[in-house]
C-alpha cells in the first residue's frame, strides 16, 4: 500500500479527488449522467460535453499555470480571446456565401499571432518596466475589448464557413476536435518545460526572483516568455470559442474565462505565490470547474445562486489543499477520540 | 560642559525575543542640547534599543526615564504623544503631495470642518525656517532633493512638545553637500536645545557632529563616552569588543587558529579592477586578484564591502572605471554575464538573495550550472543527482539526501549549498559575502577550510566578513573599506587586526 500512500502524498490526489466526488454525486444524483451515446459517428453524452466546453479554459490555464509559477497573474486572457476571435472571424469574413475572404490556415495563425503581441505587450510592461503584473493586465483586460470591438467593427461577425467550424464542433475519432488541441498543446507545455530548464528557472524565479537573478538565471526574459506563451495560449482558445459558436462577439467573447481559469489553475495546486507548478493539476482544476457548472445546470439551478455553489465548492477544495486547514481537522478529531 | 540632568534615561534595559537575547543591561542616556551617537555591529541591539525607546518594543527588564518620571510608551503614537519623535532611514513620506501637506499630514490645521489651507502653509514656512530651509511649501515634495524630504521629515516631527529626536541614519543616501546642510540643521536644533540620538555607520561623520557616543555590542552595553575622550581607534576596537592591548602584538592568530592561511606565491592574475566605482555606492578603486590567492576585504558595517561585491558581481552596474579577467577587458552588467566570465557570488543575505527554500538540495546547487549552460542543454535528472551527491559528499552538507527542501537545512549546511551552487559553475572567481554569518562556530571553521582549499587548487576568493579575524585567517592580502571607499591594502606583517583598525580610524 504504499504506492497508495505516495499517491495520497502527490499534489494531484486533491483535485483527482473534488473531481471524483463531484462524478460520483452526479452518478447518484443526475439521471443519464455518465450516458454516452454514439451519435452520428461520434461519441454524445454529458462527459463528453465536459471535456469540449473544459477546452478553452484548459488552454487558458496552461498559459497562467506557467505566469502563477513565477508568482504573477495575467487577467487579460479573456480580453485576448475576444482579440483572437475577432481577428480570425473579420479575415475570415461574415458573408453569407461559405468562402472565406483569405485562407483559413491564414486567419487562424495571424489571429494566434497577434494574441502573443498581446501576451508579449504583458511581457513588457512586466519583466522591463517592472509593473505589477495585476496592473500590467488589467491594462490589456480594459483596452483588449476595445481592441476586439475595434477589429469587428463593434458588431457580432457570424461566420458561415462550414470547414473551420470543425475546431470547435468537430470530432475526431468520435471526440471532440478541441480536445485534441489541448492534448497537444498541454504535451508541448509539458515537454518544454520538463524536458529543458525553463520549468526549474520558472520555479525559482517564482520562489525567489532576486536569488534567481543572482543565480546567473536571466529572470526578466524568463518573465516576458511566461506572458507571451499566455498570449499564445489565450489565443488558440480565442479561436476555438470562435469555431464553437461560429461568431465572434468583441463584447462577450471570453468573457469572465480569466477567472475560471485562475481558478483552474489553484484548484490544481499551484500556489498563487509562485514556485512549483502542477500542468496536470490545472487540466484538472478546469473539470472540475466545468464539472461544476454543468451539474449546476443539470439540476436546473438559477444563475445566480449557481455562482454561490461553485463559491462554496471551491471554498471546500481550496480548505481541503490546505495544510495549515488539515492539521486543524485532524486535531478536532484526534481530541475528539480522546474524550 | 556642566552635567545638565538627563532628559532621557533608559536603565539596564533588557529585551528578549524567542532563542535572542536582543538587550541585556543597556544603559543609555540623553541630554538636551546633545547629538548622542549610538554605535555597534551588526547585531549589537541598535535598532532594539531604539523600538524600545520609541514604543515599537516593550522592554522585558529595566525602565525608562524621560526627565525623571517613568514612562512605558507602548505604540510609537505614544511616544510621539510624549515627545520623542524618530526620523527613519527610509524617509517615509507622501512623495505626491505638497511639502506643506506633509509637514502637517495627519494633524491639518482645520477650519469648520475643512483644512486651513492658507494657516497649514504659513506654519509649514516657519517650521522650515526654523531649519533654515527655504522651499516653496505648496510644490509637491518630489520636486525635491532627497536631503531636503529629510528635513521635511524632521520638520514633520518639530513642534513645541518635541523634546528628543532619533535620527535612524540619516545620511546613508545623502551626498557629501547635502550632508553638510543636514549637520546644520541637526546643530541648530542642538542649540535650541533638543536632545538628538544620531545613529550611523559612518565613523567620520560620528566625531563631526556627536558630543557623546554609546556603544553597544552583542546587545550588551560597552560604555558612554564623550566624543572628545574617545579615539577613533579606541571607539572600532570597543565595537569590536577588543582591548587594544588584546592585539598589539602577535598577528592574529584567534582562538580556535587551525584554519591559517599560508603566504605564497600569487599567480597569475584572474580579475583586475580600475577605478571602479559607482555613484552614491561604493567611491572608485583599483583591486587585483590572482588565482590561488584569497582578497580579504575588512570594513565596519556600511563601510562598502557588499557594494564592491555588487560592483564586480554586475548586481550594479559601475558609472565608472573597467574590469579585466584574465587579461581581457569585459563589461559585466549583469550577474548573468559575471558568471559567464567565470565568477561567482554568494550573497551575505542567504535566505532573501540565496537559497530557494522550496527548492530540493539538488535543484539548488545545479542552478547556476543550468543558467550556465542554457535553457536548453537540461542536466539529466541522472546527472543532476550525480553532481548533487558528489558535492555534498565533497563538502560535507549534512543531509539524508539530495531532493530534501532547501529550507530544512541549517545555515551553515545552506551557505555550503550556496558554495557547491558556484563551484559547480567551474569559476576562476569566488566572491563571498559574510560566508560565515549566522553559522555555529564548528561550521564557520569548516566553511573556511573549504575557502582556503579552493584557493590551494587555484581559485582566486574574495572574502568578507565582518569578523576581522576571520579576514585576516583566510586571507593573503586584505583590502580595508571605510565609509564607502577603499582605503588601503594590507599585507604581509601589518595584517594585524590592530593595523585594520588603525587604517579605519586613521582616516584617509
Amino acid at each position: 500500500m504504499s504506492w497508495l500512500k505516495a499517491f495520497t502524498q502527490k499534489k494531484i490526489f486533491w483535485p483527482l479527488v473534488a473531481l471524483a466526488v463531484l462524478m460520483c454525486f452526479n452518478l447518484f444524483f443526475t439521471p443519464n449522467f455518465f450516458r454516452v451515446e454514439i451519435k452520428d459517428g461520434h461519441l454524445y453524452g454529458n462527459v463528453i460535453d465536459i471535456i469540449k466546453n473544459a477546452a478553452p479554459f484548459m488552454l487558458l490555464a496552461l498559459g497562467l499555470t506557467l505566469v502563477i509559477a513565477t508568482k504573477g497573474i495575467d487577467i487579460s486572457v479573456g480580453s485576448i480571446v475576444a482579440i483572437s476571435a475577432g481577428v480570425c472571424a473579420m479575415l475570415l469574413g461574415g458573408d453569407l456565401g461559405g468562402v472565406p475572404k483569405h485562407p483559413i490556415a491564414f486567419a487562424m495563425i495571424v489571429a494566434v499571432g497577434v494574441s502573443v503581441l498581446a501576451g508579449m505587450w504583458n511581457g513588457m510592461l512586466v519583466s522591463r518596466i517592472g509593473m505589477q503584473p495585476i496592473i500590467a493586465t488589467l491594462i490589456l483586460s480594459v483596452a483588449g475589448r476595445g481592441i476586439a470591438m475595434v477589429t469587428t467593427n463593434a458588431m457580432i461577425v457570424w461566420l458561415y464557413i462550414k470547414p473551420f467550424a470543425i475546431w470547435g464542433q468537430g470530432y475526431l475519432f468520435g471526440l471532440p476536435v478541441s480536445i485534441f488541441v489541448v492534448a497537444g498543446m498541454f504535451l508541448i507545455t509539458a515537454l518544454a518545460t520538463r524536458r529543458t530548464a525553463l520549468g526549474l528557472f520558472i520555479e525559482a524565479v517564482g520562489i525567489n526572483p532576486t536569488a534567481a537573478r543572482f543565480a546567473g538565471i536571466n529572470a526578466k526574459n524568463i518573465l516576458f516568455c511566461v506572458y507571451a506563451f499566455s498570449g499564445l495560449c489565450a489565443g488558440m482558445s480565442g479561436l476555438i470559442v470562435c469555431s464553437t459558436v461560429m461568431s465572434a462577439d468583441g463584447n462577450n467573447a471570453g468573457l469572465g474565462y480569466e477567472m475560471s481559469a485562475i481558478l483552474a489553475v489553484v484548484l490544481g495546486g499551484t500556489s498563487l505565490n509562485g514556485g512549483k507548478f502542477y500542468l496536470m493539476g490545472s487540466m484538472v482544476g478546469a473539470l472540475i470547474v466545468q464539472t461544476l457548472t454543468t451539474t449546476i445546470y443539470a439540476f436546473n439551478v438559477p444563475p445566480e445562486i449557481a455562482k454561490v455553489v461553485i463559491a462554496i465548492v471551491v471554498l471546500i477544495v481550496c480548505l481541503m489543499q490546505s495544510i495549515n486547514f488539515r492539521t486543524m481537522i485532524s486535531s478536532l478529531f484526534g481530541r475528539k477520540v480522546a474524550a | 560642559m556642566a552635567e545638565l540632568a538627563p532628559i532621557v534615561e533608559m536603565k539596564k534595559i533588557g529585551k528578549h525575543f524567542p532563542g535572542v537575547r536582543a538587550l541585556s543591561d543597556v544603559n543609555f542616556r540623553l541630554f538636551p542640547g546633545e547629538v548622542h551617537a549610538l554605535m555597534g555591529q551588526n547585531g549589537a541591539g541598535k535598532s532594539t534599543l531604539v523600538k524600545v525607546l520609541t514604543g515599537v518594543y516593550k522592554q522585558d527588564a529595566g525602565e525608562m526615564l524621560l526627565e525623571g518620571k517613568p514612562i512605558r510608551p507602548d505604540s510609537p503614537l505614544a511616544a510621539q504623544k510624549l515627545g520623542i519623535n524618530t526620523v527613519y532611514q527610509e524617509v517615509n513620506l507622501c512623495l505626491n503631495l505638497s511639502v506643506a501637506e506633509n509637514v502637517f499630514i495627519g494633524k491639518e490645521p482645520m477650519k469648520l470642518g475643512r483644512i486651513d489651507w492658507k494657516t497649514m502653509n504659513r506654519r509649514s514656512v516657519e517650521i522650515l525656517k526654523r531649519l533654515n530651509i527655504n522651499v516653496d511649501v505648496t510644490r509637491t515634495l518630489s520636486t525635491y532633493s532627497i536631503a531636503i524630504q529629510q528635513m521635511v521629515a524632521i520638520a514633520r516631527v518639530l513642534d513645541s512638545s518635541s523634546k528628543v529626536l532619533i535620527l535612524d541614519e540619516p545620511t546613508s543616501s545623502l551626498d557629501e553637500g547635502e550632508v553638510v546642510q543636514l549637520f546644520k540643521v541637526i546643530r541648530k536644533l542642538k542649540a535650541d536645545g533638543m536632545a538628538i540620538l544620531f545613529i550611523t555607520h559612518f565613523l567620520d561623520q560620528t566625531y563631526e557632529i556627536s558630543d557623546r557616543i554609546t556603544i553597544l555590542k552583542n546587545g550588551e552595553f560597552v560604555g558612554e563616552y564623550l566624543a572628545k575622550d574617545l579615539p577613533k581607534l579606541e571607539l572600532v576596537a570597543k565595537m569590536l569588543g577588543k582591548e587594544l592591548s588584546d592585539f598589539s602584538t602577535s598577528p592574529a592568530a584567534g582562538a580556535s587558529g587551525a584554519v591559517k592561511a599560508e603566504a605564497k606565491p600569487a599567480g597569475a592574475a584572474v580579475l583586475q579592477a580600475k577605478n571602479l566605482g559607482r555613484r552614491g555606492s561604493i567611491a572608485p578603486f583599483d583591486l587585483e586578484l590572482s588565482s590561488g590567492e584569497v582578497l580579504g576585504l575588512a570594513g565596519l558595517l556600511g563601510s562598502g564591502r557588499t557594494e564592491t561585491a555588487r560592483l564586480l558581481f554586475g548586481i550594479d552596474t559601475a558609472d565608472q572605471g573597467e574590469t579585466r579577467i584574465k587579461g581581457k577587458k569585459v563589461s559585466i552588467g549583469s550577474p548573468h554575464t559575471a558568471m559567464m566570465n567565470g565568477i561567482g557570488f554568494c550573497s551575505e543575505d542567504r535566505k532573501n538573495e540565496g537559497i530557494f527554500a522550496e527548492l530540493s538540495i539538488r535543484e539548488n546547487m545545479i542552478l547556476a550550472l543550468q543558467a550556465r549552460m542554457g535553457i536548453f542543454k537540461y542536466l539529466s535528472m541522472k546527472k543532476q543527482q550525480e553532481l548533487a551527491d558528489k558535492m555534498i559528499q565533497a563538502i560535507g552538507v549534512k543531509t539524508p539526501s539530495a531532493s530534501v527542501e532547501a529550507k530544512q537545512l541549517s545555515g551553515g549546511n545552506q551557505q555550503k549549498v550556496m558554495l557547491a551552487r558556484w563551484l559547480l559553475t567551474d569559476p576562476s572567481i569566488l566572491i563571498l559575502d559574510e560566508p560565515t554569518r549566522g553559522i555555529d562556530v564548528g561550521a564557520k571553521v569548516e566553511i573556511m577550510e573549504l575557502v582556503l582549499n579552493l584557493s590551494r587548487k587555484g581559485l582566486g576568493v574574495i572574502f568578507i566578513s565582518s569578523e576581522f579575524e576571520e579576514v585576516l585567517r583566510c586571507s593573503s592580502r586584505v583590502a580595508v573599506l571605510k565609509d564607502k571607499e577603499k582605503i588601503a591594502e594590507l599585507r604581509g606583517e601589518s595584517m594585524t587586526e590592530s593595523g585594520i583598525m588603525k587604517t579605519i580610524a586613521g582616516g584617509k
